[in-house]
C-alpha cells in the first residue's frame, strides 16, 4: 500500500484529520517554508500538499501567482526545493504530495524527478497541466516507485472521463469544487458533493475536495461527503503576512490551519 | 511532405493538450464543432463571403520593383495581408473562429492579445456578429500599441490591462485562460495565433491557410512557376503557417522563418526559440509541447523584441516539427536590422510594414543580395505598420542623431 493509502486508512480510525493544507514553497523563503511544514505535520492531516512556484501558473488565481512570484525573484527552483526536503526527511511528517505545473517536471527530467520524489519518501505528486491522456510517462515512473500520482476531476469532467481517471488514479481523488482559478471564490457551491457523488459510483479511492475553502465551517461541510477537505490560498495568504519573527508567522499559520482540523 | 498531427493533436513529439482538467471537456467540445465546421459546405461559403466582401480577399501579390533593384539579386515579392481589412492577417483567423463561436451559440468571447492586431481583428468580428469581446492585453504592449487599444475600445470590446509577469502577450494568455477556466459553459476563447492546446495550432492554421493557397495560384499565373523561397515572420507563427502550408508539398519551394533576435543572445534579450545557445528547448507553455525560452529549472523566460508581435517565448508546435523535419528553415533578425528593413519597405515601395514583418522584409532583403537575378523570393508582408508609428519616431530621432537619415 502506498503512504497515501496508509494515511487515508489512518483517517477511517480516527487517527489523522480530513484536511490537506497547501503551501507554496519558498514563500517566504524555504527555510520557513520547512518549518511550516514541520508545525502542520502536528495537525495530523491525512496529506500536505507543497506547491512548486511556476512562472506561468494559468489555474492560479491572484495570491497563488504572487506567492510564487516572490519565490521565484528568490531563486526558488524544484532543485532547491529538493535540497531543502532532504534535510527535513519527509518520513518523519504527514505525507507530503508535491504539486506542480507539467514544465519545471519535465525540464528536472521524468526518469530523474521520480527517482528523486520517491528517494526523499515524498508520497505523491500532482501536476496540474498535465490531464490523464498525457500522464502515462510520468505515471509509470512514479509507480514503479510507489508514489501515486494524483488527478483532479472537476465540474467539468464528463461521465467517460470521469470513469477513465478513475481507473487510471492512485492514492486518492483530487475533486476541484468548482470552475475557475484558485482562492478566488468565497462560497462553496453544491456542484462538488453532487461530483462526489457521481465519483462514488465509479471509484472507491478517498476524495478530497479543494478550491474556494476558506473557512473551517466550509471544510467540516466538506467532510460530511468528502474524506478530506484542501485549504491552498487561506494558508498562503496568512504564510504571507508580515510577522515579528518566523517563529511568530509558523504559530500565526498554524493557528489558521487548525480552525479547518 | 504532409503535416497533420494526430488525434491528440500532436505533430510528431509536438503539440498535445497540456491544461488543466477543467478545459479538458471545452477543448474536446471545440475539436468537434471545428471538425464538424470544417465538413460543412455552408459554413465554408459563409467564411468565403466574408473573406471576399468583409475583409478584402484575395489580397495582392506585388512585385516589388525599386526592392529588387536595391537588392540586386533575386526577384522579390509581397504577399500583401497588410491590405486585409483591419490591416494584418488576424482577420482571417478571428472571421473563421468567430463563425464558429456563433455556430456553437457562445456569445461572449475572450481574446489575448500582442501587438493588438488580434484583438482588434477580434473586436471587429465581434462587433460584425454581434458578440460580447473582451480583449487581455499586457500593460507593456498597451503602451506601446496604444492606437489598438483605441481601436478595439471604438469597436466596442472592453479591454483588460494585464499587469501581472512580464505584461506581455504571455500574461495575456495567462490571463485569459484563468478566464475560461471560470468560465468555459458560455465563453469562446478566441485564441489568436498558431499555439495553446488541441485544437488551436490546427484550427488556426486551417483558417491561415488561405494566404498561402492564394500565393501559389497567383504566383503560378504570373510567372508560370512556383516561387524560390518564402520567407514569413514568427511570433507564435500563425502567418507563417498559413503562408507556407500550401506549399509544404513542393519540396523545391524553400521556406523560411523569421524569428525575433532582439538585441541581444543572452536570455531575456530575444524571442528567438531556435537560436542556437539562446535557451529555447522543447517544453511545455500555455497547453502545447514545443521550443520554449526558458531557464535550466524550468520557469519560462522574459523576452525582447521591438515588435510586441513577437515578443512571445514559445513557438507554435507545428513549427517545431517542420524544423526538426528540416522542412522549414529558421533564422532570425534583430532589432535594428528590422527597423532598417521598416525603412526600406516605407521608402522604396511607399508601404510601411508592421515591425513584425519588418523582420521578414529585413531576411528578405539580405537572401536577395545573394542570389542571382532568376531567383524568385516571395515575402509574407503580414501587416501594416500605422500601430507602430508611436514606437518608431524615437528610432528615426536617434538615427538623425548619427547623420543617417
Amino acid at each position: 500500500m502506498s503512504a497515501l493509502g496508509e494515511s487515508f486508512a489512518r483517517l477511517t480510525k480516527g487517527e489523522a484529520a480530513g484536511f490537506i493544507p497547501f503551501l507554496l514553497a519558498g514563500d517566504p523563503d524555504l527555510e520557513t517554508t520547512a518549518e511550516l511544514l514541520r508545525a502542520l505535520s502536528r495537525l495530523a492531516p491525512v496529506a500536505m500538499e507543497l506547491g512548486v512556484p511556476f512562472s506561468d501558473p494559468t489555474a492560479d488565481g491572484p495570491i497563488i501567482q504572487r506567492a510564487a512570484q516572490r519565490a521565484l525573484a528568490r531563486g526558488v527552483s524544484l532543485a532547491r526545493i529538493f535540497q531543502m526536503l532532504e534535510k527535513l526527511r519527509p518520513n518523519e511528517l504527514a505525507p507530503i504530495v508535491l504539486f506542480s505545473y507539467y514544465n519545471p517536471i519535465f525540464q528536472f527530467g521524468i526518469k530523474a524527478f521520480a527517482r528523486k520524489v520517491s528517494g526523499l519518501g515524498l508520497a505523491g505528486v500532482l501536476a496540474v497541466d498535465l490531464p490523464a491522456e498525457a500522464a502515462a510517462p510520468l505515471q509509470k515512473q512514479l509507480r514503479q516507485r510507489n508514489v501515486d500520482l494524483i488527478f483532479l476531476v472537476t465540474p467539468t469532467t464528463s461521465a467517460k472521463r470521469l470513469e477513465k481517471i478513475a481507473r487510471l488514479a492512485s492514492g486518492f481523488l483530487y475533486v476541484v469544487a468548482r470552475t475557475g482559478v484558485t482562492g478566488t471564490a468565497r462560497t462553496l457551491t453544491d456542484e462538488s458533493q453532487e461530483l462526489v457523488a457521481r465519483l462514488r459510483r465509479v471509484t472507491d479511492l478517498p476524495v478530497a475536495v479543494g478550491f474556494g475553502i476558506t473557512a473551517g465551517t466550509q471544510a467540516r461541510r466538506v467532510r460530511r461527503y468528502a474524506e478530506a477537505a484542501v485549504v491552498g490560498s487561506r494558508l498562503v495568504e496568512e504564510a504571507a503576512q508580515k510577522a515579528s519573527s518566523r517563529d511568530a508567522l509558523v504559530r500565526a499559520v498554524s493557528k489558521c490551519a487548525r480552525q479547518f482540523v | 511532405m504532409r503535416s497533420e498531427p494526430n488525434e491528440q493533436g500532436f505533430w510528431g513529439d509536438y503539440g498535445g493538450r497540456f491544461v488543466a482538467e477543467t478545459l479538458v471537456a471545452p477543448l474536446e467540445e471545440l475539436t468537434e464543432a471545428f471538425c464538424a465546421a470544417r465538413r460543412d459546405r455552408s459554413f465554408q461559403r459563409s467564411l468565403t463571403d466574408l473573406q471576399r466582401d468583409y475583409s478584402g480577399r484575395p489580397t495582392p501579390l506585388t512585385f516589388a520593383a525599386r526592392l529588387t533593384t536595391h537588392a540586386g539579386g533575386a526577384r522579390i515579392f509581397l504577399k500583401r495581408e497588410d491590405l486585409l481589412h483591419t490591416g494584418a492577417h488576424k482577420i482571417n483567423n478571428a472571421l473563421g473562429q468567430g463563425l464558429l463561436a456563433q455556430r456553437m451559440g457562445k456569445r461572449r468571447i475572450i481574446a489575448e492579445t500582442g501587438a493588438g492586431q488580434h484583438g482588434v481583428a477580434t473586436a471587429t468580428v465581434c462587433a460584425l456578429l454581434g458578440l460580447e469581446c473582451i480583449v487581455y492585453m499586457g500593460a507593456e504592449d498597451a503602451r506601446r500599441q496604444a492606437p489598438n487599444v483605441l481601436r478595439m475600445r471604438l469597436l466596442g470590446a472592453e479591454v483588460r490591462v494585464v499587469e501581472s509577469g512580464s505584461r506581455t502577450l504571455k500574461d495575456a494568455i495567462n490571463e485569459a485562460l484563468r478566464d475560461w477556466v471560470a468560465d468555459a459553459r458560455d465563453t469562446y476563447y478566441l485564441l489568436g495565433s498558431a499555439l495553446g492546446p488541441h485544437p488551436y495550432p490546427l484550427m488556426v492554421r486551417e483558417f491561415q491557410k488561405v494566404i498561402g493557397a492564394e500565393t501559389r495560384r497567383q504566383f503560378l499565373r504570373r510567372e508560370k512557376a512556383l516561387p524560390d523561397y518564402l520567407v514569413a515572420c514568427i511570433g507564435g507563427g500563425s502567418n507563417a503557417i498559413g503562408f507556407f502550408h500550401a506549399f509544404l508539398k513542393d519540396e523545391k519551394v524553400q521556406l523560411i522563418g523569421v524569428e525575433a533576435a532582439g538585441k541581444g543572445k543572452r536570455l531575456g534579450q530575444h524571442a528567438a526559440r531556435f537560436l542556437p545557445n539562446g535557451g529555447g528547448k522543447p517544453g511545455v507553455l500555455h497547453g502545447t509541447l514545443s521550443y520554449v525560452l526558458q531557464d535550466e529549472s524550468g520557469q519560462i523566460a522574459n523576452t525582447h523584441s521591438i515588435s510586441a508581435g513577437l515578443d512571445y517565448p514559445a513557438i507554435g508546435p507545428e513549427h517545431a516539427f517542420l524544423r526538426e523535419r528540416k522542412r522549414v528553415r529558421y533564422v532570425a533578425i534583430n532589432d535594428d536590422e528590422a527597423l532598417r528593413g521598416f525603412h526600406i519597405l516605407a521608402e522604396l515601395e511607399g508601404i510601411i510594414p508592421a515591425l513584425e514583418s519588418a523582420h521578414a522584409i529585413a531576411y528578405g532583403l539580405r537572401l536577395a543580395k545573394k542570389l542571382a537575378r532568376d531567383k524568385t523570393i516571395v515575402i509574407n508582408l503580414s501587416g501594416r505598420g500605422d500601430k507602430d508609428l508611436a514606437s518608431v519616431p524615437a528610432v528615426v530621432r536617434r538615427k538623425r542623431a548619427r547623420g543617417k537619415a
